[in-house]
């Protein structure tokens, strides 16, 4: 009950007047307004957009994002053959760049710092399962104490540089901090500073600082092994103790403390508890002063004392708590479940869980749907990324790591991601062609063709239909151009018609524009010859529009007035085709009357005016030419006398 | 969640339907004051009424975009038995500076005798095809077959449901081995012991739509009816609103032999049924990805569920009216509020972080019967609702009226 409880948002002002709800899906955010859906009574106009309160809007998290993206994309390809030997320090090193990722952010957001936490911890045991060692364990859980408790550094700084350091209400806790952290060559230098100051204590401070300067540390890298370092640890232990049991240290309690702390008493370290800060700080600080052997089996028995003997009885533990105890367990999916529902989005868990599952960890733990769970995570991680402006392009990667649905989904969100400019629509364009998502690519571009078209935009409604290969839509914008030629007498984006090429091909309309096009510019370089060569063949092919015939005719008379081009129309080469097109276009009406076959192709270019005006645009166009030189049909004649 | 903003739509009478646009960067809504309003977003996330006008001569129900690929196209139905269809067209420039567009009505359909319930574009592969379903139990299916003359409709199809219809919903998939598929929910209150929900597939060799599958189970009206998309997947998914909401799973059945021409069986399966909200479901609705269905129902909630990577559904979340008169104007963020919520800020993280939870892990527990919230309400009204009901006209046959327009002299043939 609670937990559903919890999820109940509520809308301001909805429910006063009917108390029904109605809602529309949108991208990243949900739109609830009132209504009566038994359709009576008077509503409240207002429509509320609601919106998950997830942390992606934010810039800390937004660089987070960012950052952690290049990572996973590094983590994805390591292959899978590669041998486990080679793939160890890889893991290893992929993890500890996401620790410092979050730690770059940690500083600024306050939630992440327990993300931190969890992240550095359950690193660590990709680290201890790969090199099961128990020495090595209570190093890294050190390091991770020291990563997680940073504050002393500031302390120190600030203690050494106020006047007098040995004085500074912080210097021992300073100095205990270090012990607590095993930082004993810090620890050291602080003392001196005090041993030199008093030196009647120096014997008892010397003694404190050899104490220090022999405790075993584990060193993995050398020959040394794990039961030669635990007995020479239980030497030095057995040594503090006797210090402690004659009272060496009795003269100053401070260092009384310290070393009672080293022979592990567990009171001392909880008197300390402000300089611990957490439980797991001291659980730290107990093994390595108790049991700096501890193995990673063992560990669950003193995470859990550790916390009940730290927490108070009263103060419940809070769910980082209960996360870091489920990862002391071993216990993964608990820590995966836990974590998601603990933060507040899917970066954490989506991250680590592909990370676990890269290095086999969650099936060894008996989670058959391993790669199921870190492709469920991912893809909702992924999904809350695409309703971000900029963010969604993160997300493809992602989606390209999910072998089972990874694809269609970046189907479905990449074709709604909103095409506002030419720009953002060529970059979505390009992630759909390295994907071969076909049908996105044809879409993107029939949406941005019909966008262009309807703002009259032809040139570039047309290379947008020619990148989506729609034939149909190309015919038809060639149509358009065509058309616009015929009333203004001159062509638009003369860049894109000239420079077409093979995309000519597609539709037999868009040839025709083309090659129409190709002939003005011959014209006007005054190559005649070709010019006329081409018109002819355009007249031939046939893929001239109806309603451009007439225009066609049109353009061969200036040609003909040419003398090259004379000769070449006087052997008849020419002329047939031009007959030919007359006729066929005057055939399709059925009279033979000549007034007919005057009118009609003239109707199809709706007035006669415009004739005149296209044939003015060819600039070289003389009335009294017209008829001498045509050597065509009677009815030819009478169509060109009546259009001038 | 939170309620980022809100907007006055500044409608005269009760909003009926709210539309995102495919891009979700526009929206339409209609009313009970007969209009149809555009929303455009601004790069600041506000939303500016760009156009509004008069659409029906009475309540308009439903509003809905086409696909982006056709243009920007709306279509709305009505009380007043008619669907319509609306174009935006690119007005002059001054138009554009002040923020208004032009719509203009290119048909309307006007076949119905009684209240068009709802209206749909089919997918988009399928062309530019638009359904309508009606209280008389009929549903069309009109097309354009010039997708450049958005005024010639054709009516395709009529399909007599026989049972007064409410709603209706394309399976969106685009596979090639789904045939074109429409299901048709029906809020029927005469007929008592009938499947509320039918199936019906299109066949290539007949060139018809068949009734593949009725759901015989659910027997109380359904109001609401939408397939899940596709996702690849060999079956299909479907939620229903009706006294509960209810998600089945069909799974198409192999043919017996491959030359039949009957149209598909199915095996169909509950894969959901959740009766939370206690009460009448009157909507729901998928999200892209069909990770999420929300639905809403009498107890005043819109509820979200989720299915966890095992296929264990789960409300996530919900949403209600605090019952309170909004202050503050449109546009403005309103403050956050989530149920005994004392800072408003680290409550809501609690919300977000609790729902993220429940998203995908398993609960135990069934859905719980509504929630402590429905002592709260007032008991469902008894009152029916008004939408007439013309029986005789459902059982009359179905008679195709093709109307046709003679091509423009205008209009270029495509080749010749």
């Amino acid at each position: 009950m609670n937990e559903v409880d919890k999820a109940i948002s509520l809308i301001p002002g909805v429910g006063l007047k009917q108390k029904h709800v109605g809602f529309e899906w949108g991208p990243g955010d949900i739109l609830v307004y009132e209504t009566n859906f038994k359709l009576q009574g008077p509503g409240f106009p207002f429509v509320h957009v609601v919106r998950k309160d997830e942390d992606i809007y934010s810039p800390i998290l937004r660089k987070l994002f960012n950052e952690s993206h290049h990572i996973f994309v590094g983590l994805q390809n390591i292959k899978d053959d590669m041998p486990s030997k080679n793939k160890k320090p890889q893991f290893v090193s992929v993890s500890k760049n996401y620790r410092s990722v979050i730690r770059a952010c940690m500083e600024e957001l306050q939630q992440v710092a327990g993300m931190c936490c969890v992240w550095v911890l359950v690193s660590c045991y990709c680290v201890i399962l790969f090199f099961v060692e128990a020495g090595i364990l209570l190093l890294h859980l050190l390091d991770w104490v020291r990563l997680h408790k940073a504050d002393v550094d500031e302390k120190v700084r600030e203690v050494l540089q106020s006047e007098s350091p040995t004085h500074h209400h912080a210097y021992w806790e300073v100095v205990i901090s270090f012990v607590l952290q095993g930082r004993m060559d810090e620890a050291r230098q602080i003392l001196m500073k005090q041993a030199n100051l008093q030196p009647a204590s120096r014997p008892i401070y010397q003694l404190m600082d050899s104490l220090l300067q022999k405790m075993p540390i584990f060193n993995p890298g050398s020959t040394q092994t794990l039961t030669e370092f635990d007995v020479k640890w239980r030497h030095w232990h057995e040594e503090c103790d006797r210090y402690l049991q004659d009272n060496s240290f009795a003269s100053n309690r401070h260092l009384e403390t310290i070393c009672k702390i080293l022979v592990g008493d567990e009171d001392t370290m909880l008197e300390h508890k402000e300089l611990l800060g957490t439980w797991y700080h001291f659980l730290v600080s107990r093994l390595l002063f108790f049991h700096p052997t501890v193995k990673p089996s063992e560990l669950h028995y003193y995470a859990q004392s550790s916390m009940d003997m730290f927490l108070d009885s009263r103060s419940a533990p809070e769910p980082l708590d209960s996360i870091l105890l489920a990862a002391f367990e071993f216990d993964l999916h608990q820590v995966i479940k836990d974590c998601s529902i603990a933060l507040n989005n899917w970066w954490f868990v989506a991250h680590l869980t592909d990370l676990l599952d890269h290095c086999k960890l969650l099936q060894s733990h008996n989670l058959h749907f391993g790669s199921n769970l870190r492709e469920f995570l991912v893809l909702e991680y992924a999904s809350g990324l695409f309703s971000h402006h900029s963010l969604w392009q993160l997300a493809v990667d992602y989606f390209d790591h999910c072998p089972e649905f990874g694809r269609v989904y970046l189907e479905l969100q990449i074709e709604r991601v909103p095409l506002e400019t030419e720009r953002k629509a060529l970059k979505v364009l390009r992630i759909c062609e390295q994907r071969q998502m076909n049908e996105q690519v044809r879409s993107i571009c029939k949406i941005m063709a019909k966008r262009a078209l309807s703002n009259n935009r032809l040139g570039s409604a047309l290379s947008w239909s020619i990148r989506a290969k729609d034939a149909a839509f190309a015919t038809l914008i060639s149509e358009r151009f065509l058309q616009d030629y015929c009333t203004r007498g001159s062509f638009s984006d003369l860049d894109l018609i000239d420079n077409l090429g093979p995309a000519m091909l597609l539709s037999d309309r868009l040839t025709f524009l083309g090659k129409y096009r190709e002939f003005h510019r011959l014209y006007g370089e005054m190559r005649f010859t070709e010019a006329a060569k081409l018109l002819l063949s355009l007249m031939t092919a046939k893929i001239a529009p109806r309603s451009f015939w007439m225009t066609l005719l049109t353009d061969a008379l200036p040609l003909l007035e040419q003398k090259e081009v004379n000769t070449y129309v006087h052997n008849a080469e020419l002329q047939r085709p031009i007959y030919n097109c007359f006729s066929h276009g005057t055939n399709t009406v059925e009279h033979t009357a000549e007034e007919e076959l005057i009118k009609t192709p003239f109707s199809n270019l709706h007035s006669a005016g415009k004739v005149t005006k296209h044939a003015a645009s060819l600039s070289c166009c003389r009335p009294g030419l017209l008829c001498w030189q045509f050597s065509l049909t009677a009815s030819a004649k009478g169509l060109f006398s009546s259009a001038y | 969640m939170f309620v980022a903003r809100s907007i006055a739509a500044d409608h005269k009478d009760l909003i009926h339907d709210v539309s995102y646009d495919f891009h979700g960067r526009r929206m339409a809504t209609c009313s009970s004051d007969q209009s149809v309003k555009v929303w455009d977003k601004s790069d600041n996330g506000e939303w500016h009424c760009t156009a509004s006008w008069k659409t029906h001569s009475g309540s308009v129900w439903r509003v809905t975009w086409a696909h982006p690929e056709f243009g920007q196209v709306l279509a709305s139905c009505s009380f007043d038995r008619t669907a319509a269809v609306w174009e935006e067209i690119v007005g002059e420039s001054n138009d554009k500076q002040r923020g208004l567009s032009h719509w203009i009505k290119r048909t309307t359909l006007v076949d119905s005798r009684t209240s068009v319930t709802d209206v749909k574009f089919a997918p988009k592969h399928m062309g530019l095809v638009l359904a309508t379903c009606s209280a008389d139990g009929v549903v069309r299916i009109y097309e354009a077959p010039d997708v450049m003359n958005l005024s010639q409709w054709s009516l395709q199809h009529e399909i007599s449901c026989k049972l007064s219809c409410s709603c209706i919903s394309w399976n969106p998939s685009s596979s090639r081995a789904h045939p074109p598929m429409i299901a048709v929910g029906s809020d029927d209150n005469n007929v008592t012991y009938s499947g509320k929900v039918q199936i019906y597939e299109y066949n290539e060799n007949t060139r018809k739509y068949a009734k593949a599958e009725t759901l015989m189970t659910v027997t109380d009206p359904v109001h609401d009816i939408a397939f899940a998309p596709n996702l690849g997947r060999s079956f299909h998914v479907l939620a229903i609103a009706t006294k509960d909401v209810r998600i089945f799973k069909l799974i198409p059945l192999r043919r017996e032999n491959a030359t039949s021409s009957g149209p598909t069986k199915f095996e169909v399966q509950v894969m959901a049924q959740f009766d939370s909200h206690n009460s009448q479901v009157w909507r729901v609705s998928w999200n892209i990805t069909s990770t999420l269905l929300a639905s809403s129902g009498d107890d005043g909630c819109v509820r979200l569920w989720k299915a966890n990577y095992m296929d264990n559904w789960k409300c996530t979340g919900i949403l209600r009216g605090d019952g309170s008169p909004v202050n503050g104007s449109s546009g403005q963020g309103t403050a956050l509020s989530a149920v005994g919520s004392a800072g408003a800020q680290s409550q809501n993280s609690v919300v977000g972080a609790a729902s993220a939870g429940r998203y995908f892990f398993p609960h135990l527990d069934p859905p719980r019967a509504g929630s402590r919230l429905a002592l709260l309400l007032p008991p469902p009204s008894l009152i029916e609702p008004t939408c007439e009901t013309d029986h005789t006209h459902a059982h009359q046959p179905p008679q195709i009226r093709r109307r046709y327009t003679p091509a423009l002299p205008t209009q270029p043939a495509e080749h010749d």
